[in-house]
């Protein structure tokens, strides 16, 4: 295997092939209390977000549904699986690790153990043109749950 | 592979472009998105180069020397360009930033004084943004209304569903010569000629047919055509607006200030004549050199040479590509130019064309600005490959063997 094969692989991690292809929490959620989209312009991604909300404040579940490339749709599922059951504010906090994670070069953001799974993401930051497509879920992430109706949109 | 009975030989053109020559990730570079943006000739940059250095000053303002070659030199690549696409007259050669601003030129200083509450603006289902945007302005401005000409299922425009659109209240009719998205060459002679016998003026948008085909405005008989440099090997930022002279005549300017005027008071502007009535401000000039050089270029080779060669290995790329499993053409007219879309299995096309840059294959993925043809065909995005003489035989294997892995990543 050359060497851009094995970077293809480092992008394409079958984790992420995975839940691209088997999305997980796909479709809408009834009674949700929080929900937000996120728009990629470029790319034509297009995602909505749900999150039911506790009264104590904790998520109880979250569900997305939507189109786009594997990165993005991957992204989403493997967000709705890391949330569910955090804090608000606890959810809010890790959608800042992960997109700082992905965005800055350098230091690596640190990822607590139950977000280990989105390390399968590492591999967009040696692709500047599709970090977007990574975030994108965690931007409408921290729309949903700030309340903010607007669209989340990576420009 | 490589065995094309040619007589002139794709490799050697190849060399004349130094961006072709290089790796990306580690692979040979092979660009197949020459529908986005043309990569530049040698002769091209050295023009522009040449010019940069011994030649620049302000144009048709200065009476030193360097003003009056830069005046040549700017006033030179408008008559190569009058040549190139036969125009009658260098007045109807309008230098522009590109086809969009020719485009608008047209909406905003023809068709805008003119148009009526109730006159229809004529256009079809395939066109790119820019053929389509600036008429919705104008309609919106005037009241007038836009149409739209359906296409097939195989892209092509239906000629006698676009005839059937034509009444009186038709004021303009504005259509691709090829399309962008899908490559189809539009029957725009047969479109002329109705409308010419009805005297309805038709707008070309002919951003992807100048570089591919044999352009003669006169036998098109087309009272404008629109094209941008950049898409025929030359510099970004310039474009041409061809206009039958009557016509550009009895349009206002488009925009106002130095070099579009003869004389200025505060009562009153004379304008200037064609083109320079639509030439207001310093243009590009050292663009407008390299587009010279293109157009020299273009024709040390030959256009009907270009379109031949073009044309087979288009053909060959189609056959190569239907026969990848998994493969979905998008855009199978039975005539086309260069460009073919299309998507594999059900992967993104923004994956696929990450997975082709991989292995050094550029191709164009998403909705092309077209995104009326992208709800036609009810997807979100294609992957487009699109040919220039400078593409052979053996690009079209690297790209299918891309294609090859990319279904064994996704497998
Ligand atoms: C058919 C067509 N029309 C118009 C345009 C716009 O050209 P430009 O961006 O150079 O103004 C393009 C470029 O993509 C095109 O392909």
């Amino acid at each position: 295997m050359n060497d851009a094969a094995r970077d293809m692989q480092d992008l394409y991690r079958e984790l992420v092939i995975d839940h691209s292809r088997n999305p997980r929490h796909f479709g809408r959620l009834e009674n949700a209390t929080h929900t937000a989209d996120g728009i990629n312009p470029l790319c034509g991604d297009k995602l909505r977000l749900y999150f039911r909300v506790g009264a104590g404040g904790r998520i109880e579940s979250s569900s997305f549904e939507g189109s786009g490339c594997a990165i993005s749709i991957a992204s989403a599922s493997l967000l709705t699986e890391a949330v569910t059951g955090l804090e608000v504010d606890d959810a809010k906090h890790c959608s800042s690790t992960v997109t700082s994670r992905l965005t800055t070069a350098m230091p690596y953001a640190d990822l607590d153990a139950r977000l280990e799974n989105l390390k399968a993401l590492d591999g967009v930051r040696a692709y500047p043109s599709r970090v977007k497509c990574a975030t994108l879920a965690w931007h409408a992430l921290h729309a949903a749950l700030s309340n903010d109706m607007k669209p989340a949109t990576t420009e | 592979m490589g065995a094309v009975a040619k007589t002139v030989t794709a490799t050697d053109w190849r060399a004349d472009f130094p961006a072709l020559d290089q790796s990306v990730h580690g692979q040979a570079l092979i660009y197949l998105d020459s529908a986005a943006s043309a990569q530049q000739p040698a002769a091209v940059i050295d023009a522009v180069a040449r010019y940069q250095r011994e030649d620049h000053a302000n144009v048709h303002r200065g009476v030193h020397t360097l003003s009056h070659r830069a005046t040549e030199a700017y006033e030179g690549a408008r008559d190569k360009i009058r040549g190139f696409i036969n125009a009658k007259s260098r007045s109807e050669i309008v230098l522009t930033s590109g086809t969009t601003e020719s485009i608008n030129l047209v909406a905003q200083s023809f068709c805008r004084p003119r148009l009526q509450p109730g006159d229809k603006i004529l256009i079809t289902h395939l066109e790119h943004h820019a053929n389509i945007v600036p008429w919705q302005l104008v309609c919106e401005q005037t009241g007038a209304e836009l149409i739209v000409a359906p296409i097939n299922e195989r892209g092509e425009v239906e000629l006698d569903s676009l005839l059937d659109l034509i009444d009186d209240r038709v004021f303009l009719i504005g259509m691709a010569h090829v399309a962008n998205a899908l490559g189809t060459v539009c029957p725009v002679e047969k479109v002329i000629e109705h409308a010419r016998q009805r005297g309805i003026p038709v707008l070309i948008d002919g951003a992807q047919g100048v570089p591919h085909l044999d352009v003669d405005v006169q036998a098109l008989d087309c009272d404008f055509y629109a094209f941008s440099g950049h898409k025929m090997f030359g510099p970004t930022g310039t474009g041409v607006l061809y206009g039958r002279e009557a016509i550009l005549d009895a349009m206002p300017p488009w925009q106002g200030g130095g070099d579009m005027i003869l004389e200025v008071s505060f009562d009153k502007t004379i304008y200037n004549e064609l083109p320079y009535k639509f030439e207001a401000g310093t243009p590009n000039i050292s663009g407008v050199v390299g587009l010279g050089a293109a157009v020299d270029y273009l024709q040390s080779i030959g256009m009907p040479t270009i379109a031949r060669y073009e044309q087979e290995l288009h053909d060959h790329m189609v056959a190569r590509l239907k026969n990848v499993d998994g493969m979905r053409l998008i855009g199978e007219a039975r005539h086309k130019a260069s460009v073919q879309s299309f998507l594999l299995d059900d992967i993104h096309s923004h994956d696929l064309g990450t997975i082709l840059d991989h292995q050094g294959v550029a191709i164009r993925t998403g909705h092309h600005c077209a995104m009326p043809v992208m709800q036609f065909f009810g997807v979100p995005g294609t992957c487009r490959a699109s040919l220039a003489f400078y593409n052979n035989r053996d690009d079209i294997e690297q790209l299918v063997a891309a294609l090859e892995k990319a279904r064994e990543l996704f497998a």
